[in-house]
């Protein structure tokens, strides 16, 4: 018995080291195989048990299925929600109960004002915007010779990392006086007009709009891609009755392309509002959330971990949460109807 | 942007003459070069093509700037806009020569971890996605509506709210600054985003497949894997090019959980670092930035004619 | 579709086997072989100091700062010695995100062994927080401390009587930074009090120029250079005991005597003859990145920049910093004859853990004997201590020398950096953003010492 423990304790911890102490190069992409492989069997195993149709009850099928992603959500995002959620009714370190204090704060001081009203209007913006560009790019480049290069090219801001996003639109953005030399394309441009070069990021409120145009450039190309294989999904015989009777262009846009593609523009609507929503490196990299600029999201880091005024920080992100409920609602709505119709 | 750029077309003129009735059958193959010869003429509606040149010019202009940016002398950089390289014109290869080896640790070495973080950060919760995906669209279980809806709901819960309750928890269990705390973390901030983009696709499929299989005896799993996979390829593919975006171009999560350690800090991290520690060195990231891009331009380029396409003939109902 | 999917893993694991031939010859993957043998590496006489440590061969110490490369190089390079003679490894993780950073590892229980805290203010929180986290320091660093240091970086490092952390390196604040050849082929002279140099800028207006240049762009920290500018102001204008009461709260921050402060800081910065020479009207100070607000001295365009000694480092590559090169700075003159007030800065090395090899490290980096390692490593220049023991001749450049010798000096009257003493909220949150919102909304004086004082925490 003493010779077999010792066996295994030896065997699991060198197992435990490779798993958890990869250094070298090939060790690491050793790991990376035997983890992708490791899963697949295990799910492969939760699989082949409950793929006995007639003695497997329905309940192990359905958590087959179901029950690892369930698990994961259960302790990646439920649990710190919930955690959030008392956080936010506690002081800023936690040792005493404050009931709704936080929330009080963050409703009347004016600074979060300015927060709560900044990231209504990120969250209103940019899902609208950059849809409407997404699709009218998608419908004036569909099926022509450039399609792909075209479609490419939109879709570049997508690779971009955020910190990369925001060193690429500093010079846009750039101010110099009129009279020198300008660093920032958008003031070049003023002062080739004649007019005078502006600071974009600083004066309140129009900043924000040109941090959200930062963002609505990420996304359209997310909104184009996935409304463009929806353009395409658009069944013929449609178009061509559409077309018999007459209709074409802005008309064929509004009453045929919109309507049929009505299911991918919600979701893409709501995958923008809800990335929106928890938007934080743009704000965070540009501006650091001066000058009036902060949303929610980068409030809350700010909050929590370097001013550590964690109750406040908290009860920023329940608001955040809150926020979102009706985009929620309008999805099931949405959701439930497209079952009806089916 | 409150008007409507929508080209006054020429084609409803022409239509008429051309279009003969025709079986909902053979329709499809000549449609589809109706619309090839519609399209060569949306290219000389002058409006059409004059918008998206406009639209792909504004979307691109930024990113050359950069381009040009990063094989500029710093002291260019900093003191004029780098249009005037076209008139003035000089070259350096200084700044991706100090990002990539300017460090004490060679690149490579950062750009392994991100590989080796991101691939599974996208093979495991697609996996998990489709299978709760495939649950919620068609096994009939209690509570699948509002579990669903409320797994889609989760949506919003920010990841820096997550920091915290689990860095705490990876430490209690021994994996934080393990690749394994940062593949659960990537993992789980997926699933619902992944969980309702999936569960939409399989929706789409018309139930008389899955209907039919099950006539023929399949059970879920063989029905999941024979009859819904191979449609689902493209829906996958799409979903897997955002994955990999994000994970690749993640900061947060990798700084937290990942921490900062040479041997498992991804691109990102050292990308950010870049700067210096009192941000000076901010001209760097022109070059660091295209270091870290083109990996996922690969990917987009290669996945794009996959999915597109593929999402063209799983759309086809017959 | 089997057949398929079959050919298709195969073909993936044959890529992968190339990938694998590929990696196994790249440089860059033997980190963390070294220094794991322990004692007998180095010289036995370059050994002898650190045998009061003992043998610590096959521990770590994990360091978590806010330092990263390229200064991170010449830090960790200090650290060669220790680990050669002591057998210790010392793992180093720099990282811009410090600040945050810290916070979550602490409350998530995944505190490094040491961390270079730059802000006493955060030190405190992180203390009456976090009550189990960090550990005091051991006798033997504050033997160190108490030989080396002036006492008032003692009190810095010390919470509640409690002595916890040591300083590590020093910044002094309290310069401004010129071109010597303009100022002599100017004819200006280099101003002794603070009159003069308000008689200087006026001369320079007089002259068709514009005095002053500045930014305060920080990325999240935008604002701080400023709260440097008014801390100066306030310890020269109002005294270093006001200064003190400032800090603590004795005295509100919207005081009469703050107010007028900022009222003096305006007086530069919100003076339209005076800013923002090379880059346009008084707004720009708060977009210009705090990096690059003193570049426009080097194109003849501005001429006084008032930076820390760690601007040294800022310059673009090829810059002369030297009392005949292009640039240098002079002190930041007095407004009463006869004092020397000084704006200081530093780290302070927090423990949490009290492992021997931790505590040893602790007492190392305390010691006369790393501050002067550190300053022979340090061969661009740009690093200085307060420590007392450090030989001033083995600081790498002139100018780390005069700010030494400032900082050294007995009739100089240190104070740190107000902003890092006090509470977050205000410290490193409304005192920036209000500073900024001074500069780029202009507002006055008065509503921004009332705006700080409303946001000052209640407790």
């Amino acid at each position: 018995m003493d010779y077999l423990r010792e066996y295994f304790s030896w065997l699991f911890g060198e197992i435990g080291d490779f798993l958890t102490n990869a250094t070298t190069t090939p060790h690491k992409l050793t790991l990376m195989v035997v983890v992708i492989l490791l899963f697949v069997l295990v799910m492969g195993g939760i699989l082949f048990a409950v793929d006995k149709p007639k003695r497997v009850p329905r309940w192990a099928v359905t958590a087959g299925f179901v029950g690892p992603a369930i698990l994961a959500v259960l302790f990646g995002l439920v649990y710190p929600a919930i955690q959030t959620m008392i956080t936010s009714t506690q002081n800023r370190n936690g040792t005493e109960f404050v009931g709704i204090d936080n929330y009080i704060t963050a409703f009347t001081n004016p600074q979060f004002q300015v927060v709560l009203r900044n990231t209504a209007l990120w969250v209103i913006l940019v899902p609208i915007v950059s849809t409407f560009i997404g699709l009218v790019y998608a419908v004036l480049v569909d099926r022509t010779r450039f399609e792909r290069l075209a479609k490419t090219l939109i879709f570049l801001p997508m690779a971009i990392s955020m910190v990369g996003a925001s060193i690429i639109w500093r010079f846009v953005y750039e101010f110099r006086p009129a009279e020198r030399p300008q660093i920032g394309l958008l003031n070049q441009l003023l002062v080739l007009l004649g007019l005078d070069s502006q600071q974009f990021t600083l004066n309140p409120p129009t900043n924000t709009f040109f941090l959200i145009a930062v963002m609505v450039w990420i996304q359209t190309g997310f909104a184009m891609t996935v409304l463009s294989a929806a353009i395409k999904a658009i069944p013929d015989d449609i178009v061509e009755a559409a077309r018999l009777d007459g209709l074409s262009g802005a008309r064929m846009f509004r009453y045929i392309t919109v309507p049929s593609i009505r299911p991918a523009l919600v979701v893409v609507l709501t995958t923008i509002a809800m990335g929106t929503l928890k938007v934080f490196d743009i704000v965070r990299t540009m501006t650091g959330g001066n000058y009036q600029t902060s949303v929610i999201a980068n409030e809350f880091y700010t909050q929590s971990f370097r001013i550590n005024e964690q109750g406040l920080g908290a009860a920023l992100a329940v608001i955040l949460f809150v926020l979102v409920i009706p985009l929620v609602v309008y999805n099931i709505r949405q959701m439930r109807l497209a079952e009806e119709i089916r | 942007m409150t008007t409507t750029p929508l080209p006054p077309q020429g084609v409803a003129a022409r239509e008429p003459g051309e279009t003969a009735p025709e079986g909902a059958g053979s329709g499809r193959r000549n449609g589809l070069q109706r619309r090839a010869s519609i399209a060569t003429k949306k290219l000389s509606s002058p409006w059409a093509s004059l918008i998206a040149v406009v639209i792909a010019l504004l979307w691109t202009t930024p990113t050359i700037g950069l381009l040009v940016t990063s094989f500029r002398p710093e002291i260019d950089i900093r003191s004029t806009g780098w249009w005037t390289i076209f008139s003035n014109p000089s070259f350096t290869t200084a700044n991706y020569e100090q990002a990539l080896f300017g460090g004490s640790q060679s690149l490579w070495t950062d750009l392994i971890n991100t590989i080796v973080i991101t691939l599974p950060a996208v093979v495991i919760p697609i996996s998990i996605a489709l299978l709760a995906a495939y649950g919620f669209a068609w096994i009939d279980f209690k509570g699948r509506n509002f579990l669903f809806v409320a797994i889609f709901a989760l949506q919003i819960v920010p990841i820096q709210v997550t920091l915290i309750p689990l860095l705490t928890t990876y430490v209690d269990l021994g994996i934080n600054g393990t690749f394994w705390s940062v593949w659960l973390s990537h993992t789980m901030f997926a699933l619902p985003l992944a969980i309702f983009l999936l569960h939409n696709f399989m929706k789409d499929i018309p139930p008389s497949l899955v209907e039919a299989a099950r006539v023929d005896g399949a059970g879920h799993v063989k029905i999941f894997f024979r009859v819904l996979l191979p449609l689902l390829v493209p829906a996958i593919a799409s979903f897997a090019i955002f994955q990999f975006l994000w994970v690749w171009n993640d900061l947060l999560v990798a700084l937290t959980f990942a921490s900062g350690l040479p041997n498992v800090r991804p691109l990102t991290v050292r990308i950010a670092e870049l700067v210096g520690s009192r941000g000076g060195d901010w001209f760097l990231l022109s070059a660091g930035a295209f270091v870290s891009m083109i990996v996922p331009m690969l990917v987009f380029l290669f996945l794009q004619r996959y999915f597109v396409r593929g999402l063209l003939a799983g759309s086809v109902k017959g | 579709m089997r057949i398929n999917s079959r050919r298709r893993s195969a073909a993936v694991a044959g890529g992968l086997g190339l990938v694998l031939a590929l990696t196994a010859c790249m440089p860059g993957d033997d980190e963390g072989t070294e220094g794991g043998g322990g004692g007998e590496a180095a010289g036995s006489e370059e050994c002898e100091p650190f045998e009061q440590y003992g043998d610590l061969g096959g521990t770590t110490v994990s360091v978590y700062t806010s330092i990263v490369e390229p200064e991170s190089v010449d830090q960790e390079e200090s650290y060669d010695l220790f680990e050669q003679c002591t057998g210790a490894t010392i793992q180093y993780e720099g990282s811009r995100e410090f600040e945050a950073q810290l916070l979550v590892r602490i409350q998530a229980g995944n505190a490094p062994d040491i961390a270079y805290i730059p802000q006493p203010g955060l030190l405190q929180t992180i203390v009456r927080d976090n009550p189990d986290a960090m550990v005091p320091a051991p006798d033997e660093t504050e033997a160190n401390v108490d030989e080396f240091f002036a006492p008032s970086w003692k009190e810095y490092g010390t919470v509640d009587g409690e002595f916890y952390a040591a300083p590590l390196g020093a910044n002094m604040k309290s310069f401004v930074w010129y071109s010597p050849q303009m100022f002599a082929d100017a004819g200006y002279e280099i101003p002794e009090t603070w009159d003069d140099m308000i008689a200087l800028s006026d001369q320079i207006v007089a002259d068709g120029g514009k005095p002053w240049c500045a930014g305060i762009e920080s990325g999240d920290a935008t604002g701080w250079p400023a709260t440097d500018f008014v801390e100066d102001v306030v310890l020269r204008s109002a005294g270093e005991d006001v200064y003190d009461q400032w800090v603590s709260h004795e005295i509100p921050f919207n005081d009469p005597q703050i107010v007028e402060a900022l009222d003096e800081v305006a007086g530069i910065l919100k003076n339209p003859d005076y800013v923002n020479a090379g880059f346009g009207d008084v707004t720009t100070i708060a977009t210009t990145p705090w990096t690059d607000g003193g570049f426009p001295i080097l194109e003849g365009e501005c001429w006084m920049h008032r930076a820390a000694n760690f601007y040294q480092n800022q310059w673009p590559e090829g810059t002369e910093v030297a009392e005949d090169g292009d640039v240098f700075a002079f002190y930041l003159p007095s407004m009463t004859e006869g004092t020397q007030p000084v704006l200081g800065g530093g780290e302070f090395v927090a423990a949490f853990d009290d492992r021997p090899e931790v505590q040893a490290f602790q007492t190392y980096l305390s010691s006369d004997h790393w501050a002067n390692e550190k300053a022979k490593m340090t061969e661009a220049g740009g690093w200085v201590s307060a420590n007392s023991g450090l030989d001033v001749e083995n600081l790498a450049t002139d100018f780390d020398k005069l700010s030494s010798t400032i900082l050294a000096s007995p009739d100089a009257v240190i104070r740190f950096d107000a902003s890092d003493l006090m509470p977050g909220a205000v410290g490193a949150g409304t005192f920036w953003t209000e500073m900024v919102n001074f500069f780029a909304l202009d507002k006055s004086s008065q509503e921004v010492a009332d705006a700080i004082e409303a946001s000052w925490p209640a407790s």
